[in-house]
């Protein structure tokens, strides 16, 4: 502790502080995509925790977040433009505070794992020769240790095996809480009437594996799934709502029908109004495909999911924010997902074969050796220990193994993968469909050829001093041009940026803000020039489609956009099949018909035009720039617009399907060993141990086989 | 046999005892975090966390 050299002051503002730790859960989180060490999180601490508004600031490195308690309610507007001058990209979070919980499983996993070692012990204590009395009182240890233990820690297993059963299906579930209770009961039965042999350690180590299998699976999938939400988060939740002349800054959700909202150039809309601004500029490509910039006059409609090109504007909103096309969008997503889960797993189909198989065994054995001998106890102990026997440990890890090393190195590549079985759906793929706009290409604003050399260096220099995406999107035209020396730079927030540039005014804007026309300009003196938008592909669309190529898929590329622009793309990316002009009803009804054809269809789209065509295909990938009802129909979302992920999650999926069907294998092959030793009667708890663990082993460690591409 | 008296109830209670500094450790979030965690003990200042000060 440094209290004692503290000054008084920071002392006592320090004890403020702890006062407000006290006082229990954060009031604010913000998403820190960008921090990924030690002077990260240092750096982020520091500084919030030095303000006087801030209580105190946690960052949590896993999630990527930090955890903030505010002294009072306060907009986080100021916290983010802080992080930002000290290079960290932040948002807010949705709905801060709540945490999903997975304790309860983990509390599971120690106390099985506390209760197998301490079984096991008194186990090998009786394999290795203890007889008579001290035998039976090992067992009635081992029985009061065991009984508890299994009861609760077995209970995810039950549960689910039960839910299946009264649905009338087979899950994995099914045969592994059989084999539990089995082992449980007949060692139990052994215990009290002192007999030789107990299965307490088969039943409990079965489900510490197990649950040690769930409890790794459950944390992977959520990292995936709550990295989705953030990116969601992403879509700017707050908007200017301008109350006479008031300018509030309120969340997204608060608005209502005949509010008037204030937007920058470059943002979007978020709610359904009408447009009070005499004239401007919108991008439709998220609704329609169409790249090419749209004017619209005062009284115009906008619908939600435009971008203001050109701004700042004021709209009048005709509906409630719960009422609005994107909303709406989303829930329609929901829904479709759900639709979804008609596919059946890898795991519930080796179930399916697996338990009546292994059922049928255990049942023929005790009807043989009942028969065979008469002797009902004899023939109920043999069934039983073909039943603990077969490796349920191996099948029901085979899954969850591979799917957590998957999903795992997915994840680090900035894959998301959201849907439990889309990783074995991604693998049977043959036919990959994008859409264009937003997903292959983006639009930039472009100076025309024949703008001087000066004027570049001017539109450099001013464009240097801005994060807003339009002038970045002018930065990546200009990258071999120096800036020239402009003095006085000031941002006019929303409308463009001024400076003084040789004695003369110079401005890069609004049209209507610099002085005449639409669109965007860039004012030098008295001359002006027009920025055009152009559209162009992504950085690593062609490379991407090549590999996909290469692999032997077939490439299909779909548009709302019109038959120009789409040929003119095609060519450069060298697709075959294009398909231009198609409203969201046709895609969805194209990627029908190829399925009809007999293919399966990845469908890769980012528009809100392409969620149906997103629910509709065989498996479908949305990159991390699509709007929120696109993420929420696709299984798998990609970080940024990396489409080099697109090969790497397809090499990825196949090679996890191999390392299942090679896992199923390997618990096979151990149950040709086992299953007719067990039914010969020659089964013991030593060897169902050894079974066991050597099966869990095995099948654990092929799971880590499953690699990215070198 | 006699030894075995002593033996077991004080591996159990060792054992008990391990488990519940395992649920302790569960409740008070410490696997919340674990990246973050490892990256923090390269801080040399601790003191930045009023979190750990309570």
């Amino acid at each position: 502790m440094t209290l004692a050299s503290c000054p008084e002051c920071e002392a006592a503002g320090r004890a403020a502080k702890q006062a407000a730790v006290r006082d229990g859960l954060p009031s604010h989180e913000l998403i820190l995509p960008t921090i990924h060490c030690s002077s990260c999180i240092r750096a982020v601490e520091t500084l919030l925790n030095a303000r006087d508004d801030i209580a105190w600031a946690r960052v949590n490195l896993s999630r990527k977040r930090v955890a903030i308690s505010a002294v009072s309610d306060v907009d986080p507007a100021p916290w983010i433009g802080a992080l930002a001058g000290i290079g960290f990209e932040a948002h807010e979070a949705r709905g801060a505070g709540k945490v999903a919980q997975d304790d309860g499983l983990v509390l599971r996993l120690g106390i099985a794992g506390f209760a197998m070692m301490n079984v096991m012990l008194l186990s090998v204590a009786v394999w290795s020769g203890a007889s008579d009395t001290t035998r039976e009182f090992l067992h009635w240890i081992a029985a009061t240790i065991a009984l508890p233990a299994t009861l609760f820690c077995a209970q995810p297993f039950f549960v689910s095996a039960w839910g299946a059963l009264r649905g009338a299906r087979l899950n994995m579930d099914v045969p592994i809480s059989l084999a539990i209770v089995l082992a449980t009961g007949l060692s139990l039965y052994e215990t009290m009437a002192g007999g030789g042999q107990t299965y307490f350690d088969a039943a409990l180590s079965l489900t510490f594996f197990l649950l040690g299998g769930r409890v790794l699976e459950t944390r992977m999938r959520r990292a995936a799934r709550s990295a989705a939400t953030d990116l969601a988060a992403l879509e700017p939740n707050r908007v200017i709502r301008l109350d006479g002349d008031a300018r509030t800054n309120c969340r997204v959700d608060d608005i209502c029908a005949g509010d008037t909202l204030w937007l920058a150039a470059g943002s979007r809309v978020p709610v359904d109004g009408v447009l009070l601004a005499p004239e401007a500029q919108v991008d439709r490509s998220a609704l329609s495909g169409e790249s090419d910039a749209i004017s619209v006059h005062a009284g115009d409609t906008l619908t939600a999911g435009e971008v203001m090109l050109s701004g700042p504007v004021t709209l009048r909103t005709t509906v409630d924010a719960s009422g609005s096309t994107l909303r709406r969008l989303v829930q329609l997503a929901e829904i479709a997902e759900g639709a979804r889960s008609r596919y059946t797993s890898l795991a519930t189909k080796a179930a399916g074969i697996y338990a009546p198989l292994v059922h049928g065994l255990a049942l023929a054995a005790f009807l043989g050796w009942y028969f065979a001998t008469g002797d009902l106890y004899l023939a109920l102990t043999i069934a039983i220990a073909t039943l603990i026997i077969t490796c349920p440990c191996a099948l029901g890890l085979a899954v969850p193994a591979v799917s957590t090393v998957a999903t795992g190195r997915l994840f680090r590549m900035g894959v998301l993968v959201k849907s439990e079985t889309a990783l074995e759906r991604l693998a049977e793929v043959d036919t990959v469909v994008f859409d264009k706009t937003g997903t292959l290409s983006d639009s930039a604003l472009v100076p025309d050829d024949d703008m001087p050399a000066q004027a570049r260096s001017v539109l450099k220099a001013l464009a240097e001093m801005s994060n807003h995406p339009l002038s970045r999107s002018v930065l990546d035209a200009l990258e071999d041009i120096a800036p020239a020396q402009v003095d006085g730079i000031s941002e006019h927030k929303g409308a463009g940026i001024k400076g003084v540039w040789q004695g003369l005014p110079v401005a890069l804007g609004d049209a209507a803000w610099v002085g005449s026309g639409t669109g965007t300009v860039l004012q030098l003196g008295d001359r002006v020039f027009l920025l055009r938008r152009k559209e162009r592909p992504l950085p690593e669309a062609a490379a991407t489609l090549r590999a996909l190529h290469e692999t032997g898929l077939n490439i299909h590329m779909l548009t709302g956009d019109t038959r120009a622009n789409a040929d003119r793309m095609a060519a450069t990316l060298d697709v075959d099949h294009v398909h231009a002009g198609v409203n969201p009803d046709m895609k969805q009804a194209l990627i029908h018909d190829l399925q009809v054809a007999g293919s399966k269809v990845l469908m890769v789209g980012d528009g809100l035009n392409d969620t149906l065509a997103l629910t509709q295909a065989y498996a479908s990938i949305a990159p991390g720039t699509a709007l929120e009802a696109s993420q929420n129909a696709a299984d798998v979302v990609l970080l940024g617009q990396h489409l080099s992920g697109i090969p790497a999650v397809l090499h990825i999926a196949r090679s996890a399907r191999r390392r299942i069907l090679e896992n199923f294998g390997l618990a096979a092959l151990y149950n040709m060993i086992a299953i007719p030793l067990a039914l010969a009667g020659f089964a013991t708890p030593l060897m169902a141990a050894l079974a066991m663990s050597t099966s869990s082993i095995t099948v654990t460690l092929n799971a880590l086989r499953t690699r990215a591409p070198s | 046999m006699n030894i075995l008296v002593i033996l077991v109830p004080s591996s159990l209670i060792l054992g008990l005892g391990a488990l519940a500094a395992f649920v302790w450790t569960l409740r008070h979030g410490q696997y919340d975090d674990l990246e973050g965690d490892a990256a923090r003990i390269l801080l040399d200042d601790d003191d930045t966390d009023p979190q750990e000060e309570d």
